[in-house]
């Protein structure tokens, strides 16, 4: 690999500049509050800019020559195994870092806006400095703990984002949520990077990629699964996709950024640099599809059901990463799709989300979508933007969605036996189902009649919010078509997904790509004729067990009640029992009460002193006896 | 062997040991400020002497000692590099620890010391000591004493200057162990009990240097080294004799089947004290066994590394296995020292370079989270006594917000998370396993490091995802621990971003000379 030459070499100010701007926001006090918004978002420009001159370096140079590693220093030298903290700057890491800073600095823009009146925005707009920051460091680092620390990072700030209102309890037990079930997803990173040091000693990029070769298949499979866990934590894969829907919590443009587009995709990132891992894999490869498809068809299902204008999208967010999860499981011919959807996805889920704030903006932060309906008129800008959006998700022929889903499905349906039918199957039919909670969310919010409640005047949004919207609904809309049918994307992520055969799906292409577009009509009609043509009543009606179900997001917070929680009470409970009963309330008298629990304690470990010798005198003679034995 | 007849007088050389002389020096003088000053001015003047005495030290180790490397004292002490990298992080780890130990919140008395050592919990001559304002200053001489011990222990280039310098940094630990302010009782039995197994254990190191003497006419290392590589035939005492010997180096750092003693006297002797025993002690006990095992036994390696092995391993599960079920904060980290204690035998298992200086590396970086985590226990109190009870930790994050993220942030340390000196430590530790022949060890750390996890993660959920229970306060500490815990807290965050210097310094810094 070779070392980072021109804009590549100073490829680490587009972390610093963020982390710079976090950091004096958040110490600079009081007198920032006016100017500090201004500076992160600058500060956010700053590090797209650089991204995309090294993105424009890395184009001049021909494909296989375009990875370049940035040594920043060394970190841990302990012998004959170093770990050094380095970026990796190749056709991956670049996609994301335009992505991130690119969506990132409009939602930016987009907050100054949105958040214009809040006391706390300099708070906020630090905590999203540190986000970028975290992110770029995640997708750049060129080893796993590096990653991990970005890793973190992102945690931290999703954490501090969506409790960002915490006066709210309801809030701050979201965020309590999201933090509890990415540390189960953390687990899994440190018991994978655990594996990996024992099995290969090393645990940068580039040495693991090396060392995978000749491994068993059995280590490979544990880390690939470790890997998987984590990568269900941070991207709320089934089972522990939990935490996203309350995530909606945080401010809407932190929703568009950190729970739509950036940090959950993470998840996929993860698998897709560990590309080489689970190409060796076949069994890990089949794990990370189930959890795909699982969580795919969960979202959609969920998606159905919901009132709430954010959580819908939280759900839609879910089954759409479950594309890419279902895509990345595919192995070397879904790999470079699965960024693809992921790029095409961050812009039109953002730009959604950002609609969907400015719906809430002019609603007075409403979120029933019961209560909305006819607001096309009103809002024609968001209503627009919006529109391109939700036309790209469901896959309106030659919009950015179309090309980059359809391509997933396909590649799902490539393949021998049972597998292709099953995952084929649910991500066709799933197409059809998004279709129509697409549908169904776009057309009580913006079509059919007016179901208001009285104090609502709704009213567009300013420009500052507005234009990024646009921009958003531009990418929506001819992203796909720029990148995909011109085959940009794959080729650019060739050498590091690594090239693969034309495999041919079980149902020809075009048949495929018919079903497809039909089911989506067919998805948009039914919602056309329940939610735009017929009345929808303000209050939800009773609904199959099924919607039921998925009103509680199919039982998933009963599971983890069962499996997490329940177990985490009852420990802090009988601790405060014990406590009750076994050591003093306190508040007797402290001499009292000091001797009391002396005596009590002394009275439990009297005679201890003779046991404990004993213990050591038996481990002597089994020292002893083991080496007789021996000898 | 040289004729009985002839006595030749050792050449010394004092620049080599000037470091000890100082700490013993300063020792001394605060000894005689217990017999000669008046009651209400010794806490100060102590105070000051422990801490001159140890920054001289640390800037005579720095400045001349380190220019004097050498075998001295008739090979009897060892200063060279790695003795000088021990001795000065049982310094500076001992300069923290003392301030703790002089921490006294708004009152007048070291907070954490009873006022009057010697009398019966509870009786009159307590009360009446209380009521004349007596103080217990004598915890510092006696820190001094304790720690002038180490730094012999870990220099000591012959079995019976180990064997004394042990017993020097034993006998004050013993006492300061007995001290505590509040549940007396506890702590005097604690005190008890550590002597009691002390003994035992030092009967064991007696018996097997005398095994040894036996088998190879030599207690020196150097000499030990050659005639171990050469003797044949006496193996049957000698390596009982290995054996008996490290018994009593794996008690000092609380190794299974020899910790037992650990929680119970962790719990029960002031919280100052315990951070001081679980750092400095664990520094000097793993510097003499690394010394003795990679200079004097070196050769035997096929005997006592199996052996080291499998007691590792248990250490590593018990302790980690049992701190999962424990409900007292200082028994809990009492349970996660004997763990560290068996990640630490890696490297004295793994003799080699990078062993030793991962070992070295290890030792500095848990010391200080160490120090801060005992700083903070200190902290938290409910009616005057500490809230050493886990349940009594609930909601901390709501109510003291500094203390709980600095203490999560310690506990993220102890658990190994990247960008702590926990992660640093266990990479470069574990590295020197990797690929020679002890991976398995490895596996079995890396096991255990997941479930260790489990515990300190619980506790920062505990700290943050549960209620107050109410009549837990957080008492606002002077200087003193705030200096100490922030500079734990401080280097484990430097020593996990940018550990580079320290680890060349440990690096260069293992080499034994014989």
């Amino acid at each position: 690999m070779h070392d980072a030459t021109g804009v590549a070499s100073v490829g680490w100010l587009m972390i610093a500049l963020p982390l710079l701007g976090a950091a004096v926001l958040l110490l600079g006090g009081k007198a920032l509050d006016k100017a500090g918004p201004y500076l992160a978002v600058l500060l956010s420009w700053a590090a797209f800019v650089i991204g995309l001159l090294i993105v424009l370096q890395l184009r001049g140079r021909g494909a296989e020559e375009r990875a370049m590693h940035l040594h920043l220093y060394s970190w841990i030298p302990a012998g004959s195994l170093n770990l050094d903290a380095g970026l990796l700057i190749d056709q991956l890491s670049t996609t994301f870092v335009l992505l991130i800073t690119f969506v990132g600095s409009l939602i930016m823009v987009y907050s100054l806006g949105y958040m214009e009146h809040d006391p706390d925005k300099r708070r906020f707009f630090a905590y999203l400095n540190l986000f970028v920051a975290s992110m770029l460091l995640l997708v750049l680092a060129d080893s796993y703990v590096l990653l991990f620390v970005g890793w973190e990072g992102v945690g931290l700030a999703s954490y501090l984002l969506i409790g960002f209102w915490n006066w709210n309890p309801a809030y701050a037990t979201a965020a309590n949520k999201a933090f509890f079930l990415n540390r189960v997803g953390d687990m899994g990173m440190l018991l994978a990077m655990f594996i990996m040091f024992w099995a290969w000693g090393k645990l940068d990029f580039a040495g693991v990629n090396a060392a995978v070769a000749g491994t068993g298949k059995g280590t490979l499979l544990a880390i690939g699964l470790c890997l998987l866990v984590a990568a269900c934590g941070k991207s709320a894969q089934f089972p522990l996709q939990s935490w996203l829907g309350d995530a909606m919590a945080g401010p809407t443009p932190v929703s568009a950024l950190i729970h739509a587009a950036t940090m959950v995709t993470a998840g996929v990132y993860l698998i897709v640099r560990s590309n080489v891992i689970f190409t060796a894999s076949e069994n890990a490869r089949l794990a990370v599809c189930i959890v795909g498809a699982i969580t795919l068809a969960a979202g959609a299902i969920i998606g159905c059901a919901k009132d709430d204008m954010k959580k819908a999208l939280a759900a839609s967010t879910m089954s759409q990463i479950g594309y890419m999860v279902l895509a990345a499981g595919l192995g070397p011919v879904g790999y470079a799709f699965a960024i693809f959807h992921l790029v095409t996805h961050g812009f039109f889920k953002a730009g959604m989300f950002l609609g969907a704030g400015s719906v809430m903006h002019g609603m007075n932060d409403q979120v029933d979508m019961r209560r909305f309906g006819g607001l096309s008129t009103v809002m024609k800008i968001t209503w627009v933007t919006f529109g391109l959006g939700f036309l790209a998700i469901i896959g309106f022929p030659g919009l950015s969605g179309f090309w980059s889903k359809d391509k997933i499905i396909e590649s799902a349906f490539i393949g021998e036996g049972w597998k292709p039918w099953v995952f084929g199957l649910t991500a066709l039919l799933a197409a059809g189902v998004t279709a129509f909670y697409m549908s169904r969310l776009f057309f009580m919010t913006f079509m059919g009649k007016r179901r208001w409640t009285e104090d609502v005047h709704p009213h567009e949004s300013p420009l500052t919010m507005t234009i990024p919207m646009m921009i958003l609904a531009v990418g929506s809309a001819f992203l796909g078509l720029i990148l995909g049918p011109t085959n940009i994307i794959t080729d650019w992520l060739e050498p590091v997904v690594g090239a693969h055969e034309e495999g041919h799906p079980v149902i020809g292409q075009y048949p495929l790509m018919a079903i497809t577009v039909v089911l989506m009509i067919i998805g948009v009609a039914i919602a056309w004729k329940m939610y735009w043509r017929d009345d929808v009543p303000i209050t939800p009606p009773v609904g199959s067990p099924l919607t039921q179900a998925a009103r509680r997001d199919l039982g998933q917070d009963d599971l983890n009640e069962a499996v997490f929680a329940r177990p985490g009470l009852h420990l802090t409970r009988s601790l405060v029992f014990f406590d009750n009963k076994v050591v003093d309330g306190g508040g007797n008298g402290m001499a009292a009460g000091i001797g009391g629990s002396s005596a009590r304690l002394k009275k439990m470990q009297n005679g201890y002193v003779r046991s404990y010798s004993l213990t050591m005198l038996l481990g002597v003679v089994a020292i002893l006896g083991a080496w007789w034995v021996v000898q | 062997m040289t004729s009985p007849a002839t006595f030749t007088q050792a050449h010394i050389s004092y620049a080599a040991v000037v470091p000890m002389l100082v700490i013993f020096g300063a020792a001394l003088v605060g000894v005689l400020v217990e017999a000669f000053l008046p009651r209400a001015q010794r806490y100060l003047v102590q105070l000051g002497v422990t801490l001159i005495g140890l920054v001289a030290s640390f800037l005579t180790l720095v400045l001349i000692a380190r220019n004097n490397r050498g075998v001295t004292a008739a090979s009897a002490v060892v200063i060279d590099a790695p003795a000088l990298m021990l001795q000065g992080t049982v310094l500076v780890l001992s300069f923290f620890a003392v301030l703790l130990m002089a921490e006294r919140f708004d009152t007048k008395y070291p907070d954490a010391f009873t006022q009057s050592g010697a009398s019966v919990p509870g009786s009159p001559t307590e009360t009446n000591a209380v009521r004349l304002g007596a103080t217990t200053t004598e915890v510092f001489p006696l820190t001094l004493f304790s720690v002038g011990g180490m730094m012999l222990f870990v220099a000591s280039g012959d079995l019976l200057i180990m064997f004394i310098a042990l017993e020097v940094l034993s006998l004050p630990l013993y006492i300061l162990t007995g001290l505590a302010r509040r549940r007396r009782l506890l702590s005097q039995e604690a005190s008890l009990k550590y002597f009691l197994l002390g003994a035992f254990s030092s009967a064991f190191f007696l018996f097997g240097s005398a095994l040894v003497y036996g088998a190879t006419k030599t207690i020196q290392f150097g000499a030990l080294a050659d005639a171990v590589a050469s003797t044949n035939g006496r193996d049957d005492i000698l390596i009982p004799g290995v054996f008996l010997i490290a018994v009593g180096l794996l008690f000092k750092v609380g190794a299974v089947p020899f910790q037992s003693w650990t929680p119970d006297v962790y719990q029960g002797a002031p919280t100052p004290v315990t951070g001081f025993m679980a750092t400095t002690v664990k520094v000097a006990a793993f510097g003499a066994m690394l010394r003795l095992f990679y200079v004097a036994l070196d050769g035997l390696q096929w005997n006592w590394q199996p052996v080291l092995a499998v007691i590792a391993v248990l250490t590593m599960i018990v302790g980690s296995v049992f701190a999962v079920t424990q409900t007292d904060i200082k028994r809990l980290l009492a349970y996660s020292s004997i763990s560290h204690a068996g990640f630490l035998l890696i490297g004295v298992v793994a003799l080699n370079k990078t062993g030793l200086s991962g070992t070295m590396f290890y030792l500095v970086a848990y010391g200080f989270t160490t120090i801060a985590a005992f700083g903070i226990v200190a902290l938290v109190r409910s009616s005057g006594s500490e809230a050493t009870h886990l349940s009594q930790w609930a909601g901390l994050g709501r109510t003291s917000p500094v203390l709980a993220a600095t203490f999560s942030f310690l506990m993220l340390g102890f658990a190994g998370i990247p960008l702590t000196s926990g992660f640093t430590a266990k990479f470069a530790l574990f590295s020197s396993a990797v690929g020679h022949g002890a991976t398995w060890l490895v596996v079995v750390a890396v096991l255990m490091s997941a479930v260790t996890a489990f515990v300190y993660v619980r506790i920062i959920v505990l700290m943050y995802f549960s209620e107050p229970t109410g009549d837990t306060q957080v008492v606002m500490p002077s200087p003193l621990t705030g200096i100490a815990v922030t500079a734990g807290a401080l280097m484990t965050l430097v020593l996990g971003v940018a550990p580079a210097p320290l680890l060349n310094l440990a690096q260069h810094s293992a080499l034994f000379m014989r």
